[in-house]
């Protein structure tokens, strides 16, 4: 879609009116810049939420900011503001300019490593939510929040939905000009249900429920018909015995592994984690650069794909927000590691390849490597299949909790919901589930991978990481899974 | 009165006179004017400035209300037009919705309150080249981020509330890596810089890296006695926060000290927490305009006290509002010393884990306040009351009942500051001030 194809929203508008000022203060570089951009976002939110049959206060937000980041005389650094007049622009690049200056000497790369780039995107929206108006959407949620009130066990409940629609204009010396429009849709709902000591909660998918879209996110993820079926899990839980330990085969359900992806495979892949930025804060990887090529990251059932293409995933887009086009990539084939996850200045510094993943998120945050869309490929065998090939195991859904150390190895996740399997068939519901492993020998025991139709295209909206601290949604979607041999625990109680 | 708060102050006095009818207006302001540096051994990864102010308005009119948060550009003729477009989109949403049972916000001007925490910094290009000198002439691997400038906190209305606290200080956070993992963390945070205590703090943290170059030990999952530091205390209490002192996790049975209120369940007598608003560096106010005490008890001697009370939570269960802000988690948190003096503590511990750091901590289960993570940084083994060795990164899974509980042995005579380094967002005003545990029996198991 070309730029002028994309509908107008309020982003768009407000790209088309500070695009001469930021053109102007490009054009107003001295020569000793070697290279300089400046990058425009807006984000326009919304939150509604309705708690226990009563809307909780309307959240909307409306954000817009410019970081201009120079390369001059061997060094780099950036200026950002909130202050768009044209003296706050001029202030946050004489700030970018005294940075450069001061790291002449030190910067992690002394030149600007990026290409010409031009072009748009826009995200797919098939049922704008302009289209449902303020009571619309309070009924919505207020319809669901009433059938979540399904018994007096029942003690909190809650169903909102969180919009976004989010703009970037991205302008360099070189001549790039890159202009992207997202809009996302997180719906939320949850059952709290308590009695005898016990609490047990169920919710629509934990966090990881959102996509690129707009109304009709909600129906990809079974909005309409969760209600009754979280607040029956709930109470079902409640009477549920303790998940039994021991070593045993568990089937995770997309839900689940989507955070078992993210944390095991996208962290550690991560370059700048592998070249050292992350350690005062996110951490290190176990991956070290000489593993790329031959590694077995995993059993052969393993294929994981960069992917910013996949229509309706959180993390789509054309270009980083360094200007690199985003394209598919396999990381891991066969189980054997083969890229990792690293943008075009860490490509540069460790002498890899990688793929387009410099993303900030927000005007007020530089580039950094994160995951985008990181996707476990689909494999050959039904649901079915997947737990007739169990005589003694668990499976679980949706996640409520994730551990893991500084490296990416030693892991721990809980789930909201367990049943046993017993010779090859799904039994009794349990609650409290959890397992424990090893990065580098869990995804080994990697015995069975869902065909397509066990997939599901989800998310993680709130993944941390840098210093400054940024928060941002990736995209991860996966199949249904099977390993052998975990170690499973359950609750206190 | 700085620039700042005299722009906030304009501003909102210009959206007062914008409503209509019996309409009210709540106006909460956060903002920095920051630098951040993140280094990577000898090299600068990136560094920069951040320039940000946003104000959140919540219209009000009977028992309705919405509410908008819009960035500021610092300029009236480009902020007036979004405030007079926000308030129009708030007046039509406060239309629609349904009244709000558990609306409640502060009518009383006199809770005005004025805040200014003043400071020296130094030049922040001075100290990013003093740490790139340190390590390139010392031969430290030195990664982290310096951020330092002021932050601003406001809020008015249209009732003639105002209060402002703005805080200027600088918070360096930082690793020295030996090998791999191996490596000692240590931060240095306040108003004042003192090239002198950067230098202690350096040398200390060169000391412990000494001992990280001892062939680590490898730890078969088991209960150790251990000693927490207190930034390792401080991750096992941002966990306890999760809803542990919060009115409303306790009242839908959310709360991870649920047993304290409901059965009695109490943690070791030595162990009292508080909120000590007076002593931290966050605001005197909240958001709806109530002013927080100066301090809240919600751990007495090990038994449940006072639960941190927002307003929404102080209308909807018939309380009184303590000035918390909406999560009800502590923003100035403080645990009471004990009687364990701090040349004690390997003596003390005498044979186990001395845990310098937690990290990635969550519940493992929630209602029975069971966490799990891990250990990192500077971790060590010890025998006969002396570090042996550094020990590889273990993972505990155990509950707040009984590290703080049950098999608490002791806390520290000494407390530690910290001002939480988190810069989600913006910079964060929270701090701590906490002491070292001693903990008999912690469970590890991976």
């Amino acid at each position: 879609m070309t730029v002028s194809e994309m509908p107008a929203s309020a982003g768009s508008s407000a790209m088309a009116a500070i695009e001469p000022e930021l053109v102007s203060l490009l054009e107003s570089l001295p020569e000793s810049v070697e290279y300089a951009t400046v990058r425009f976002r807006s984000d326009e939110s919304q939150v509604l939420s309705v708690r226990s049959n009563v809307l909780e206060p309307i959240e909307n937000g409306i954000d817009a900011g410019v970081m201009v980041t120079v390369w001059e005389g061997g060094g780099s650094g950036y200026g950002a503001t909130s202050e768009l007049s044209p003296a706050g622009l001029s202030s946050a690049l004489a700030a970018a300019r005294r940075w450069a200056t001061a790291t002449a000497d030190t910067a992690v790369l002394p030149a600007a490593p990026f290409g010409v780039a031009a072009g748009a995107y826009s995200g797919p929206v098939v049922i704008p939510w302009s289209s449902l108006d303020m009571a619309s959407r309070v009924d919505l949620l207020m319809g669901a929040s009433k059938r979540l009130a399904a018994d007096d066990r029942i003690v909190d409940w809650e169903a909102g939905v969180t919009i976004t629609d989010s703009s970037q204009l991205i302008l360099s010396t070189n001549g790039s000009r890159i202009e992207q429009c997202w809009s996302n849709t997180f719906p939320t709902m949850r059952a709290t249900a308590a009695a005898a000591g016990l609490v047990q909660t169920r919710t629509l998918g934990g966090f990881s429920y959102g996509g690129q879209g707009g109304v009709e996110v909600l129906e990809r993820f079974g909005f309409s018909d969760a209600p009754d079926r979280l607040a029956s899990e709930a109470l079902e839980l409640l009477a549920a015995p303790n998940t039994p330990g021991g070593t045993m085969d568990i089937v995770l359900a997309p839900d689940q592994m989507v955070l078992q992806i993210h944390e095991s495979i996208g962290h550690p892949l991560e370059l700048d984690r592998i070249l050292g930025d992350e350690r005062n804060y996110a951490g290190t990887s176990f991956v070290t650069p000489d593993m790329f090529g031959t590694y077995q990251y995993g059993s052969e059932l393993l294929n994981v794909s960069f992917d910013p293409t996949l229509d309706g995933e959180l993390a789509c887009y054309a270009f980083d927000d360094d200007g690199t086009p985003a394209k598919r990539e396999l990381l891991i084939e066969n189980g054997v590691l083969k890229r990792p996850l690293g943008g075009q200045i860490s490509q540069d510094r460790a002498g890899m390849d990688g793929v387009a993943n410099s993303r900030a998120c927000s005007w007020n945050r530089p580039p950094i490597d994160r995951m985008a869309n990181l996707n476990v490929e689909p494999g050959n065998d039904s649901f079915e299949e997947l737990v007739a090939g169990v005589e003694n195991g668990i499976y679980m859904e949706t996640n409520n909790s994730w551990s893991i150390d500084d490296s990416r190895n030693k892991f721990q996740f809980g789930c909201e919901y367990g049943r046993l399997i017993r010779n090859g068939e799904l039994g009794a519901v349990v609650r409290n589930p959890g397992y424990r492993g090893i990065s580098s020998t869990f995804w080994r025991s990697l015995s069975g991978v869902g065909t397509a139709d066990t997939s599901v295209v989800m998310g993680v909206p709130n993944c941390g990481k840098g210093e400054p601290n940024q928060m941002i949604t990736v995209g991860h979607t996966s199949p249904t899974c099977r390993f052998g041999d975990i170690e499973v625990f359950g609750g206190e109680r | 009165m700085s620039d700042v708060q005299t722009y906030f102050t304009e501003l909102v006095g210009w959206a007062t006179s914008q409503l209509e009818g019996e309409e009210v207006l709540l106006a909460s302001f956060t903002g920095e004017s920051s630098d951040f540096v993140r280094l990577n051994g000898v090299k600068v990864r990136q560094a920069g400035t951040v320039t940000q102010r946003s104000v959140t308005l919540k219209l009000i009119l009977g028992d309705h209300q919405a509410s908008g948060t819009l960035r500021l550009s610092q300029q009236p003729e480009i902020d007036r037009p979004q405030v007079a477009s926000m308030v129009r989109t708030l007046r039509e949403q406060v239309a629609v919705v349904p009244a709000d049972p558990f609306l409640l916000y502060c009518t009383n001007p006199e809770m005005s309150s004025h805040r200014a925490v003043e400071a020296e910094l130094p030049d922040a290009a001075d100290v990013m080249d003093q740490l790139v000198s340190v390590s390139a002439t010392e031969g430290h691997d030195l990664v982290g981020i310096y951020a330092a400038g002021t932050t601003y906190r406001g809020f008015a209305n249209s009732l003639g509330q105002h209060n402002w606290h703005e805080a200027t200080t600088f918070n360096l956070d930082w690793s020295q890596y030996l090998q791999a993992d191996k490596a000692v963390k240590s931060g240095y945070a306040g108003t004042h810089w003192d090239e002198a205590e950067l230098t202690r703090k350096l040398n200390q943290s060169r000391q412990q890296l000494a001992v990280l170059a001892r062939k680590p030990v490898d730890l078969e999952p088991d209960h150790y006695r251990s000693f927490l530091s207190p930034a390792a205390l401080i991750d096992i209490l941002d966990m306890m926060a999760m809803g542990g002192f919060s009115l409303k996790a306790t009242r839908t049975s959310q709360s991870p000290l649920l047993r304290m209120v409901n059965e009695g369940a109490k943690l070791d007598p030595a162990v009292s927490i508080r909120e000590t608003t007076v002593d931290g560096l966050a605001p005197n106010f909240q958001s709806d305009g109530f002013r927080r005490p100066d301090e809240v008890t919600m751990i007495e001697s090990g038994a449940y006290g006072t639960p941190l009370v927002s307003p929404r939570s102080a209308k909807e269960y018939g309380e009184e509002t303590n000035g918390a802000e909406a999560h009800e988690s502590p923003e100035s948190l403080v645990v009471d010393p004990g009687n364990l003096p701090a040349d004690e503590v390997l003596s003390q511990l005498d044979r186990g884990l001395y845990v310098g750091n937690l990290w990635y901590l969550n519940f493992s289960d929630q209602s029975a306040c069971r966490t799990t993570g891990m250990t990192r940084f500077a971790t060590f083994w010890v025998e006969g009351g002396e570090i042996v060795a550094p020990a590889n990164v273990m993972r505990f899974d155990d509950t707040a009942f009984s590290m703080l509980g049950s098999n608490l042995l002791g806390l520290t005579t000494t407390t530690e500051t910290v001002l939480d380094a988190s810069t989600y967002g913006g910079r964060q005003t929270n701090s701590y001030r906490v002491p070292g545990v001693l903990v008999e029996d912690m469970a590890f198991t991976l």
